[in-house]
């Protein structure tokens, strides 16, 4: 378990890295992190031509928090963005699905943007960026782009971005007013890839009744989704409504798959109890900040 | 300054090198030994029709490539059958390289040795090697069902039919108030030491000697093995286990393919070589344990009690039988337990699959035996309306039983008998321990928090230390040193303390001055291995024989110098002195010096012993007939049977019923292994135990598709418990000394995995009252088993209403 | 920019600058075993799950294994051989962990231990030892790293020791 021959280039700046990749072709990957990466290279499922380590480049390494959001720069750890106060305050789900990111020694390393940009569908991160409906911005040789969540994730493991690109920040949107949000997860192992994950933001009206209801899972489909559950709840007191409700329509949207860890039925009852226990959390934060 | 430690919690004297990165493991060996690195079969059945290695050629760093083509004379023939048994008839082993067919994915086909590991499996990639696939057999139905064949010469896919029986068990049974038949099922995991395993070679030709050093659990058979194979004279072969990081059973098989191909290679290359398992391949071509499909038919009358027991297993041996059949053989003489069965029939078909082999894992078929006896009691239990503990209190051996003889034959070809035990006293404890009498307020208390809560329990009786022997060597050095050595290897249990433990106590001498060497053939020749809970008992006993004849040379030279009668000599804290005379004493040191008589005195010490430094008599010669120089003894121990440890747990576990996790929340354990050498040893054995049967009960498995390929061959899937999944333990002791040897222990290693499967099945089946006939299990298929209208109902589910239905 | 297919890298490890020329392709649980001679990292899955290659990378603690020694140029790493203290009397003072761990029966076969020490050494060191050691907290310590000898029992118990021995000795 070696990884097979590659050439590695460390530049100091981002148009070097964009430069690098350019001349090094179609085998060229970005390596940030790298906890996701090294594995596949170590078990040669992966075989990159040149790796582009962007470890040096300045600049991409800081979390930016404001009242529309939280920009989480490409090398922010997992673990710099879980303790992060101010980035918290904005997005509450960020630290709360961070914390469920592997175990802290992976932390310490793996970046945030990197997970997203690795597009695993058992990452809680992809789900975190489509749940605060958040986008990427990447760099090529052609300049600056954003990409939606939504244009961005197009298998497992595939995302819209070819050729020489870096995805240098995400940015999640703010939690809207009179919003809570919760985060849960049932995995094997406590730190493992979840069997299934949710998130959830609950939206009230200025009475207090249920306005809008969002939810996204892990380990759940190919891509990452979101599911409008309002309908099931729309309307109903935030402290009595039918979160059981909003469980069973979730059942309802979700395809899970069938792995060695859990059949795709197993996984849709978890989509429903994980959906019903997030949606009271999320609920009560809500009400609690109306108050 | 005491040197009486034996039983004191005494700390690890291996720790010092160990904590600060000083331990010595296989690939710690030889920094600058080429590598090797195998081309593996990726296939579960397959001819080999072309090895294409043109492309690998021009690859910088390549040293060589091996396939079977390169192989002669004992290397090509089949590794060794280690354990034949007259009742194995058709038994398959592979070759060191494959020779033409490959039965299961991971199997060696080529071997490469370049600069570095990575430069070789930069070889492995470009090796071509084309295969003509054959039909697949996989699991113990398959191979039963026999559509398809592993070895086309073994149609049935049997290689072997064990059976023992104590008496006619069809009529019993037709005699028998009741009787109940079911099927059962218990799947693969694998010892899975945080080491993987690794062969370092270093041939020196102008001594034609070669040292191995390999993270194996038998070093003199290894050595041996290779000798034979590569056609060397035994006294050229010197094999080394250094430190090794962990083995549970997986390391007793050899030789290995690879503790054959790598010296080959050191040979033929003139150089260092070294292959150091990674864990892909581990998962792929070392072994696993523990597959069985089991069929029981038990009788029993009205209060519980067993009148008789007809059990028919299939056990999935994986491709290939280099083990023999010692698994099936410890399944079919151990899972009678502390019970007395009046009749027991027992058949035992250990059958061919495309998968990795089976060999001993920690409890080598014992958890399996155990799974058995112990569910068909919750079973009777159910069935009468017992309480389970009840219904095992009526069936056990008592006390005044023993010995208590099974009329079987172990593993080692002895009789089952048992030699000690107090199973009453066992159950009495662990019912005190785990609560068992509270559990209906324990299930209440959970279920007002919305949890289904179930208690279980397993009683084990476990044959520890068979023989046939091990040996020890204590040397006393003119230094005051005391040098002891044993054949048999260490994988962490250990051994350098407790071994030092009881040379210091029969000695008397401080252990600071006691080194202890294991699992080294340059020190000691002869051993039988680590494995079977045997090493306190055998090198334990074999060393304090020992040590006892170093004892009695000491004092004999000593009351010699001292003028007195030997027995009013007594040696403490390494003195030889005159009881209750102070001052009339010498250092044993010194008695070490003059047990040698010298001609050249090459320090002060030396001196003494020389021939002019003190009067001797004429009429003698130095050394005297049937004596020998120096203050040592060798001594074997050589057991008549095997000792019996026991052991009895329980598990509370609570399920939550929306998600069917499954959380042990209590697991209680109550342990007799005799006397007891080092407690914080012993218990540590015991908590690595039981989380391996956590482990095994409800997170370990072995994931085969019907190909033959191994689904879950990373530490990412196949899930190991972190301290996150292991509960708290609670322990409780029991000594019944062991009357077979002279330090009256019992072996403690393999217990702690033993009833875990058992014991949680039990407990998952009273929470959710439907029955669990397969193991381990999953919230998955916990999820499955509760919503199949088609699943079995527990009686005890239906006399107590409210619990246990669908949530 | 230089793309490379061999470096030339130095490091400071356990306080010692050193320099190695590695391929960039080299791991850096194969740098320190192999290149720099400290074998006291081991490595037992090499995907990084079993965390017994374990190192601190400017105190944090990361997987050697899921590393390439060429992005450690410039970094500071300490192994297992580097938590004890010299004496100044050519011996070695213990770091309080690992006299946890031998007091507390914390190993067996020793493979999985130095990464268990170097976690829970960063982890103990960063921390407010005046502040109680909550369950919590020991299981986010040791949570991360597979040992298949002890069970865990005992390596949870000597954190607490070892946590003890530094808030009393601090």
């Amino acid at each position: 378990m070696k990884p097979a021959p590659f050439r590695y280039a460390d530049p100091g700046t981002l148009e070097e890295a964009i430069a690098v990749l350019s001349s090094e072709g179609a085998g060229a990957k970005v390596l940030a992190g790298g906890q996701s990466l090294l594995p596949l290279l170590s078990m040669r499922l992966a075989a990159p031509t040149t790796l582009v380590d962007i470890n040096r480049v300045p600049g991409l390494d800081t979390v930016e928090a404001t009242g529309d959001g939280v920009t989480v720069g490409a090398l922010v750890r997992h673990n710099a963005l879980l303790h992060d106060a101010a980035a918290a305050r904005v997005q509450p789900l960020l630290a709360r699905a961070t914390a469920n990111v592997a175990h802290p020694a992976i932390r310490n390393r793996g970046t945030t943007v990197g997970s997203i940009a690795h597009a695993d569908p058992s990452g809680e991160m992809t789900s975190v960026l489509a749940l605060t409906d958040g986008h990427v911005t990447v760099a090529t040789p052609s300049g600056v782009s954003t990409v939606e969540w939504r244009d961005f994730f197009v298998g497992p493991l595939e995302t819209s971005v070819h050729g020489p690109a870096v995805v240098t920040s995400a940015f999640f949107p703010a939690l809207p007013d009179r919003s809570g949000t919760a985060f849960a997860e049932v995995a094997r192992r406590k730190g493992d890839y979840a069997v299934c994950g949710a998130g959830v933001v609950v939206t009230l009206d200025a009475d207090r009744r249920v306005a809008a209801v969002r939810a996204s899972y892990v380990s759940v489909g190919l891509t990452p989704e979101v599911h409008d559950l309002t309908d099931a709840v729309v309307g109903q007191p935030a402290d009595s409504a039918d979160w059981a409700a909003a469980g069973a329509l979730a059942r309802t949207l979700v395809d899970p798959d069938t792995d060695i860890h859990a059949s795709a039925d197993y996984r849709r009852l978890l989509v429903g109890v994980l959906t019903e226990r997030t949606l009271v959390a999320a609920a009560a934060e809500a009400l609690g900040g109306t108050e | 300054m005491t040197t009486k430690l034996f039983g004191e919690p005494v700390r690890r004297r291996e720790d010092a090198r160990l904590i600060v990165g000083k331990g010595r493991y296989l690939d710690d060996i030889g920094s600058n030994a080429l590598a090797a690195a195998f081309v593996r079969s990726p296939h579960a059945h397959a001819r080999v029709v072309d090895i294409d290695v043109d492309g690998a050629l021009e690859v910088e760093g390549l040293v060589a490539i091996y396939t079977y083509e390169d192989l002669h004379g004992p290397m090509a023939e089949p590794l060794p059958v280690l354990i034949p048994h007259p009742q194995l008839h058709a038994p398959r082993t592979g070759y060191p390289l494959a020779n033409g067919e490959v039965n299961h994915v991971g199997e060696p086909v080529v071997m490469v040795v370049a600069t570095d590991r990575y430069v070789a499996e930069d070889v492995c990639d470009r090796i071509v090697v084309t295969y003509e696939e054959l039909p697949v057999v996989v699991g113990v139905d398959a191979a039963r069902s026999a559509t398809h064949a592993v070895h086309a010469e073994i149609p049935d896919n049997v290689a072997a039919r064990h059976h023992q029986e104590t008496g006619d068990v069809e009529p019993a049974l037709a005699a028998s108030p009741h009787t109940l038949s079911f099927t059962q099922y218990i799947e693969r995991s694998a010892c899975m030491p945080m080491e993987g395993k690794g062969v370092h070679a270093r041939w020196d030709d102008a001594d034609s000697s070669l040292r191995v050093y390999s993270s194996t659990q038998a070093s003199t058979s290894v050595r041996a093995a290779i000798a034979a194979k590569l056609e060397l004279s035994l006294d050229k072969v010197e094999v080394i286990a250094p430190d090794v990081g962990g083995g549970f059973g997986v390391k007793i098989n050899h030789p290995w393919p690879e503790e054959l191909m790598v010296p080959l290679a050191a040979i033929a290359l003139q150089a260092e070589v070294k292959w150091s398992e990674d864990r892909r391949e581990h998962f792929i071509s070392s072994a696993h344990e523990r597959q069985q499909r089991q069929e029981i038919t038990v009788g029993y009358d009205d209060d519980g009690r067993i009148t008789a027991l007809d059990v028919h297993i299939w056990h999935d041996n994986g491709a290939y039988t280099p083990y023999g059949i010692i698994v099936p053989i410890v399944t079919a003489t151990q899972l009678v337990g502390p019970y007395v069965l009046p009749v027991y029939r027992v058949i035992v078909e250990s059958v061919y699959t495309n998968t990795v082999i089976v060999t001993p894992y920690r409890g080598a078929g014992r958890p399996q035996g155990c799974y058995a006896m112990e569910r068909t009691m919750d079973r009777i239990a159910d069935a009468l309306g017992l309480d389970r503990a009840l219904v095992r209190e009526r069936n056990l051996i008592r006390p005044d039983q023993f010995p208590y003889d099974h009329h079987l034959t172990f593993q080692d070809g002895r009789p089952v008998i048992y030699d000690s035990g107090d199973y009453p006293g066992l159950l009495d404890k662990l019912k005190a321990l785990v609560g068992w009498s509270a559990a209906e307020e324990l299930r209440a208390a959970a279920a007002e928090r919305g949890k289904l809560l179930g208690v279980g329990m397993a009683m084990y009786v476990e044959g520890t230390g068979p023989g046939p022997y091990e040996g020890g060597h204590v040397q006393v050095l003119g230094s005051g040193k005391v040098l002891v050595s044993t054949g048999l290897t260490s994988q962490g249990q250990g051994h350098e303390t407790v071994f030092a433990q009881i040379v210091a106590s029969e000695l008397g001498v401080p252990i600071e001055d006691i080194e202890v060497t294991t699992g080294d053939t340059r020190r000691f020749g002869y051993a039988v291995g680590t494995f079977a809970s045997r090493a306190a008992v055998m090198s334990g006993n074999a060393i304090a024989l020992a040590a006892r004849g170093v004892r009695e040379k000491a004092l004999r030279i000593a009351a010699d110098v001292l003028e007195v009668d030997p027995g009013d000599l007594e040696i403490d804290n390494g003195v030889v002195q005159v009881k209750g005379t102070p001052g009339a004493s010498m250092p044993l040191r010194t008695v070490a010096v003059v047990s040698n008589p010298l001609r050249y005195a090459f320090d002060e010490a030396a001196k003494q012993a020389t021939q002019f430094a003190r009067p001797g008599s004429d009429d003698k010669p130095p050394v005297a007939v049937g004596d020998a120089p120096g203050l040592e003894h060798v001594d074997y121990y050589s057991p008549i049977r095997s000792t019996f440890a026991s052991g009895a747990h329980a598990a509370i576990v609570e399920i939550d019923p929306a998600t069917w996790e499954i959380d042990v929340v209590k697991y209680a354990v109550v342990h007799d292994c005799g006397n007891v050498v080092n407690p914080m040893i012993v218990e540590g054995q015991v908590h690595g135990g039981v989380a391996q049967g956590v482990g095994g009960a409800l997170y370990e498995r072995m994931v085969y598709d019907k190909d033959g390929q191994l689904q879950n061959a990373s530490f990412m899937d196949f899930l190991m418990p972190y301290a996150s999944e292991v509960p708290d333990i609670d322990i409780d002791h029991q000594q019944t000394p062991s009357p077979l040897n002279a330090l009256g222990i019992k072996g403690a290693g393999e217990a702690g995995v033993i009833p875990g499967t058992a014991a949680i099945a039990s407990a998952i089946e009273d929470a959710v009252g439907r029955r669990i006939a397969s193991m381990p299990i999953s919230p998955t298929e916990l999820y499955d088993l509760m919503r199949n209208d088609d699943s079995e109902l527990t009686a005890a589910c239906a006399r107590r209403s409210g619990t246990g239905a669908m949530a | 920019m230089n793309v490379d297919t061999e470096r030339t890298i130095t490091l400071t490890v356990n306080g010692i600058p050193r320099e190695a020329t590695v391929p960039v392709r080299r791991l850096l649980s194969d740098a320190l075993r192999h290149d720099l001679g400290l074998t006291g990292t081991h490595v037992g899955c090499e995907h990084g799950v079993c965390g017994a290659c374990t190192v601190l990378v400017d105190g944090e603690p990361m997987r050697s294994c899921l590393l390439l020694a060429v992005q450690l140029d410039g970094a500071s790493v300490t192994t297992v051989e580097g938590l004890a203290r010299d004496d100044h009397r050519g011996g070695q003072v213990l770091h309080p962990v690992q006299e946890a761990f031998r007091e507390c029966h914390a190993l067996q076969c020793g493979f999985c231990t130095p990464g268990f020490l170097t976690t829970i050494a960063a982890g103990l060191e960063k921390r407010d030892n005046s502040a109680e050691l909550t369950e919590e907290e020991v299981d986010d310590m040791v949570g991360g790293n597979l040992c298949r000898c002890t069970g865990y029992a005992n390596i949870k118990k000597a954190v607490h020791t070892a946590n003890a021995a530094m808030r009393d000795g601090s």
